[in-house]
Formats: structure tokens, C-alpha cells, sequence
């Protein structure tokens, strides 16, 4: 525990380490301000990663979030065109991210499907389903309604209420995950599974919660995105998944499963976040900055792996000694 | 008996075709489009139904497939060629793939022309485009310098950093910007057609140049997107953004300010010229490079060696015409 809490350490000085490398070149970066608008910015991913993390705990990935993202974005933004209040928009958007959610959680849990097919299918299933209901066409700002817009960059507090959601987030879950039997049984499930059956935890319906929280989180995203950037079509978002997936490797989420920390996961988008709004204001050339993110990346994992390699569970101190 | 009743029939027959011929004396132009239901073909329809009745003996068949496929418009193509139209205008949905059928269709007599979205040279007489690229790049620097007073930054968003047409425009606007002393283009960004990414280099640009007065975004998801950064900055009237977009996508960038005007070349004008073009085909005049051959009220086509010619200027959209447009595509 102590180690992967200093794993997490290390990726909050990495990331310092990065904001002090831009301010460098670009100072009016660290403004608290621009900082604040660079967690806001970042409060979508941090969200999925969240959902991404739980789905991964339990041995499981969920490729489907950013197509769940775009399709209840979609949603939300056609019940707006359709004079649905907000109050019931948010949770209905939630709602159907969940049951998207389910969807996958029943195809693992029940057909025992491998989760990257089963959400690379669902994946183009969410899209296709997007050009159904709309042909093709864009929802446009001017055909969504002020209030639809005005919640996520309401400030309260000195943040936007997108970062207040997601800050709620990681305190709920961090807590649902520390100290709920739901949120120990995802960890007892992606460690080791066969154990877990013993300890009475039913896997199939562990993988199809955290596969239906993943979803839930997905919705309420999809809302957020499509009002932060006043536009719902087809491709949006599109391949975010693989950020989300990234900014859990980053945040140390063992890819096998069982290990991981909410912290982590944020962090790890955090340090994406950070990345992605400097490198607009540094100058660097665009051919340079899809080979930086990716760099970072490579860097990071490569770090998580050879950290984790050291570790190794004494769990029989006397069969240890002998 | 017999014999008299067939030669009866075929005298029937023969009456009934005759008479259609002399009836048919009306040009028959299909207009093919790449799909039926999308707003900027039916808004080319509506153009090319105005061609028609300033002309006076066209007939305008608006027809296309359901859904945007070569293989639809093929079926398309041989019903037009079994009906015997005179002349086929058409937006394609690949190149290649109704190249064949198309010529059929130039070897029954029909004239050819593509227009939009071309086809292979040996399946048209000629192809028009919407503009040209040296004529875009001229626009999104002209619609920038417009509204800009005294000097002021300007910077390009573009699409990704390999999209050959953007790359193609915005080496075109450089080597106009000698012509617009008021321009200082400081910084080319890359939004990858990103709704996300775009609005962060957009709001990175705001915060690497102070002066900035312009960003020129000619794509669509740009320059909603720079438009939506600029909004949140709260800096409407300071920054104006413009490029190429659609009006129904704009209407609302219009509207908040974010952006004063915006261009893309005019479907209804599109429909017009390609009518025009087919009907002044088919009453004699040839496509080959250099042939002139003239659109109506737009002017004339002037072909280059591959039979190619671009129409005009894209068009410019701004509060007094957004309305209008915004409902068409």
C-alpha cells in the first residue's frame, strides 16, 4: 500500500515537474486561473478514467465509454431540442449510459464474452445508432437551449460546475471503493478471482457493476461534453477511449487487474490534462506533439512497469523466513 | 389477321413514340446528386430549377440515391440513360465507380458533366467546382482583413497537419497576404477536425497572442469550435473568427457575434451554374481546355486542360442572410 502510494507521489511531482517545465516557456500557464481551466478541461477524462479504473480493477476494459459518451450526448442534446427540462435530461442521461453499460456487463457476465469485444462491438453499435437517429446531421448551439449550455461553466466557488461534478466523483468513489463490501469485492475480483468465488463474491455480477458504473459515468459525460462544446454529432469524441485507457496506465491502474487507486487514475488524467493544454501555448510544432503525448505515455507506463516488477506480496512472513 | 393486327400495333406504337418525341422537345437535364435528403442538394435543386425557368425549355429531373453510394447511383444513372435524358449533372459518390456508366451514357449522346464532387476525366465532358483553392485562400484572408481595424494578428486553424485540401488553401492565403498589409498571420494550429482539441489550441492561441484580432478556421468543426472558445473567453468583438463553415452549423456564432461573417461556396448557385453549363452543352457548345462556355448570371466557365472549371468566390454569409440559409444546409 505504502508503495503504491508512493507511486502516486511520484506522478504528482511528475506532473509539477511538467507545469514548471511550461511555465518556463509560457508563465502565464501557472496562473491560478489557467490552472483551474486546465482541471476543468481535464474534468471529463477524469471522469471516464474513474469509470475506465472500476472496469479495469475487475480484469475487464470498456473500449465503449467515448461512443457511450457521444451517444448519450446525443440524447441529451435531442431531448433538449425537444423541450425536456434539464432536471430530467441529467438523469436521464445517466440512466441510458448505465443500461449501455449493462449491455456490456450482461454480454461478459452471462455469454462470458471477452470484454474487448464485447465493447469493441458495442462501440460501433453506439455510433451506428447515433447516425440512425439523426442521419447525420450535427445539433448545433444555436438548437440547444441557454440553460443546456450555461450549467457546466456556471461557477460556484470559483469553479465551473463541470469541475465540481468531478470533484464529487473522486470523493464518492474514492470512498466506494475503500469502504464499501461493492467496492473491495472489484479489487478481490481483479486480483484473484478464483479466491473471490470462495470468499462468496460472485464475479459475473461484480464485472457487470463496475461495467454499469463505467456506463453511468459515460452519460453524465456525454452531457457535460456536449454542452461545454455547444455541438453533438456522429464522431465526437472519437477515439477518447484510448486516452482514458492511457490516463489509467499512467495513473498505475495494473492493467491485469486488482490494483489501483482512484487517486491514481486521476492523477494520470491530470497529467494527460496538462499536457494537452500546454502544448498548444508553447510553440511547439504540431508535427512534434502527437509524438510528445505519446512519448509521455510510453515513459510513464514504462516507469509503472518497472515499479510494480519489484513488488511482490510476502503474505507468509515464517514461510518467508525459512 | 394476324399480320394486320401487328402491323396495327406497331403503326400504334410508332404514333404514340413519335408523338412523345415531339412533345419531348423540352431539354431533359438530371440533376444526380450524392444522396435525396440532404439540405445542400435539395438547395442545388432549387437553383437548378431557377436555370430552368429563366430558360424556359428545361426540363429539371432532381433525382439520387437514398443513401450515399457509388452502386445507387449507377442504378440511377441507366434508369436516366433507359428515359433518354439529354444531359446528366452529377455529384459523385466515387469517382471511379460510375466513371463506366457514365460513359454509356456519353455514348447514347448524353452530355456529361460532374459537379461538386468530380468524376474520372473520362467519365464527364467536363467538371465544375464549387471555387477554387487560390480563390478560397483569397476569401478566408479577405473575410479576416475585413474586420480587422488598423493592424492585427491573425491565425489559422486548420484541420489536421496532413489534410491535403486545408494544407492546399492555406499556402494559397500566404501567398495573398503581400495584399492585405493589415494582416500579421502569426501562428498555423492543428485541431485535427476535434471538437476538443480544436477549442484548446483555440483558447492557446488566445493566450499566446494578446493582439490577436482574427483566427481563420476553414473547417467546419474549427471554426464552431474556435467560435465556442472565443464565447466562453469572453471575447466577442474582440476576436472574431471566421473561415469556412455551413449556416445551419453558424447560425448560432452568427447570432452571439463570435463570428461577423463566414464563407462556403452557395449550393443554390451550384445547382444554377451546372444547369446552366449542361443545357449550353447540349445546344452545341464543347468542352475542351480552354473552351469558355457561359453559367447565366454567374458568368462563364473557363476550362483548364482537364476540362475542369471552378465557379466563383465562395459565398459570404453574415447576420443578413444567415436566416435564409440556415434552414437549407
Amino acid at each position: 500500500m505504502s508503495l503504491l502510494r508512493s507511486r502516486e507521489a511520484l506522478l504528482a511531482l511528475a506532473i509539477l515537474v511538467l507545469i514548471g517545465v511550461v511555465a518556463a516557456r509560457f508563465p502565464a500557464f501557472v496562473r491560478p486561473a489557467n490552472l483551474a481551466n486546465v482541471f476543468n478541461d481535464t474534468s471529463p477524462l477524469i471522469i471516464l478514467a474513474i469509470g475506465q479504473m472500476i472496469v479495469i480493477l475487475t480484469k475487464c476494459i470498456d473500449l465503449s465509454v467515448a461512443a457511450n459518451l457521444a451517444l448519450c450526448g446525443m440524447v441529451a442534446a435531442l431531448m433538449n431540442g425537444a423541450g425536456v427540462p434539464l432536471a430530467l435530461i441529467l438523469p436521464g442521461v445517466i440512466l441510458l449510459g448505465a443500461v449501455l453499460g449493462a449491455v456490456n456487463g450482461v454480454l461478459v457476465w452471462k455469454l462470458g464474452i471477452p470484454s474487448i469485444v464485447v465493447t469493441l462491438g458495442t462501440m460501433t453499435i453506439f455510433r451506428g445508432s447515433i447516425f440512425l437517429m439523426t442521419g447525420g446531421q450535427w445539433v448545433n448551439a444555436h438548437q440547444m437551449s441557454d440553460a443546456f449550455k450555461a450549467l457546466p461553466r456556471t461557477v460556484l466557488l470559483g469553479l465551473p460546475v463541470m469541475s465540481w461534478m468531478a470533484i464529487a466523483l473522486i470523493v464518492l468513489f474514492t470512498v466506494v471503493l475503500t469502504r464499501t463490501a461493492l467496492g473491495r469485492s472489484f479489487y478481490a475480483v481483479g486480483d484473484n478471482p478464483h479466491a473471490a468465488v470462495y470468499a462468496g463474491i460472485n464475479v459475473g455480477r461484480t464485472q457487470f457493476a463496475a461495467f454499469v458504473i463505467s456506463g453511468a459515468l459515460a452519460g453524465l459525460a456525454g452531457y457535460l461534453w456536449v454542452a461545454r462544446y455547444a455541438v453533438a454529432y456522429v464522431d465526437i469524441a472519437g477515439g477518447f477511449e484510448l486516452d482514458v485507457v492511457a490516463a489509467c496506465v499512467i495513473g498505475g491502474i495494473a492493467i491485469a487487474g486488482g490494483a489501483g487507486t482512484v487517486t491514481g487514475a486521476v492523477l494520470g488524467a491530470l497529467f494527460l490534462g496538462v499536457i494537452k493544454n500546454a502544448l498548444p501555448v508553447v510553440g511547439i510544432s504540431p508535427f512534434w506533439q502527437m509524438a510528445i503525448s505519446g512519448a509521455a505515455i510510453v515513459l510513464a507506463v514504462t516507469f509503472n512497469a518497472t515499479q510494480s516488477r519489484a513488488s511482490g506480496r510476502i503474505i507468509l512472513k515464517s514461510a518467508e523466513a525459512r | 389477321m394476324g399480320i394486320l393486327k401487328k402491323a396495327l400495333t406497331t403503326a400504334a406504337i410508332a404514333t404514340v413514340l413519335m408523338a412523345q418525341t415531339a412533345a419531348a422537345e423540352n431539354v431533359k437535364i438530371a440533376l444526380v446528386v450524392k444522396a435525396l435528403g440532404i439540405g445542400f442538394f435539395e438547395a442545388a435543386a432549387k437553383g437548378a430549377e431557377e436555370a430552368a425557368a429563366e430558360l424556359g425549355d428545361v426540363e429539371i429531373i432532381y433525382t439520387g440515391p437514398t443513401s450515399t453510394t457509388a452502386e445507387g447511383q449507377i442504378e440511377v444513372i441507366n434508369a436516366l440513360i433507359a428515359q433518354g435524358v439529354d444531359a446528366i449533372a452529377i455529384s459523385a459518390n466515387d469517382p471511379d465507380a460510375v466513371a463506366p456508366a457514365l460513359q454509356r451514357a456519353m455514348d447514347r449522346g448524353i452530355t456529361v458533366i460532374s459537379w461538386d464532387s468530380g468524376v474520372a476525366k473520362e467519365g464527364r465532358q467536363m467538371h465544375l467546382n464549387p471555387s477554387s483553392s487560390a480563390l478560397i485562400g483569397n476569401t478566408i484572408i479577405k473575410l479576416a482583413a475585413d474586420h480587422i481595424e488598423g493592424t492585427g494578428d491573425v491565425a489559422i486553424l486548420s484541420a489536421t497537419s496532413t489534410s491535403t485540401n486545408q494544407n492546399i488553401w492555406i499556402e494559397e492565403a500566404k501567398k495573398v497576404l503581400p495584399n492585405y498589409p493589415n494582416v500579421n498571420l502569426v501562428a498555423t494550429v492543428y485541431g485535427d477536425d476535434l471538437a476538443d482539441k480544436s477549442y484548446r489550441e483555440a483558447q492557446g492561441l488566445m493566450a499566446t497572442y494578446p493582439n490577436l484580432k482574427a483566427i481563420i478556421a476553414p473547417t467546419t468543426v474549427g471554426i464552431l469550435a474556435a467560435s465556442q472558445a472565443v464565447t466562453d473567453a469572453g471575447k466577442i468583438g474582440e476576436i472574431n473568427v471566421t473561415g469556412l463553415g455551413l449556416p445551419s452549423e453558424m447560425a448560432g456564432a452568427v447570432e452571439s457575434g463570435a463570428t461577423i461573417s463566414f464563407a462556403i461556396w452557395n449550393p443554390i448557385d451550384l445547382g444554377y451554374a451546372a444547369t446552366m453549363l449542361s443545357y449550353n452543352l447540349v445546344k452545341g457548345a464543347t468542352a475542351e481546355p480552354g473552351a469558355s462556355i457561359p453559367m447565366g448570371r454567374i458568368g462563364a466557365a473557363v476550362l483548364d486542360e482537364n476540362n475542369e472549371a471552378a465557379m466563383s468566390d465562395p459565398f459570404t454569409y453574415d447576420k443578413s442572410n444567415i436566416e435564409q440559409f440556415k434552414s437549407i444546409f
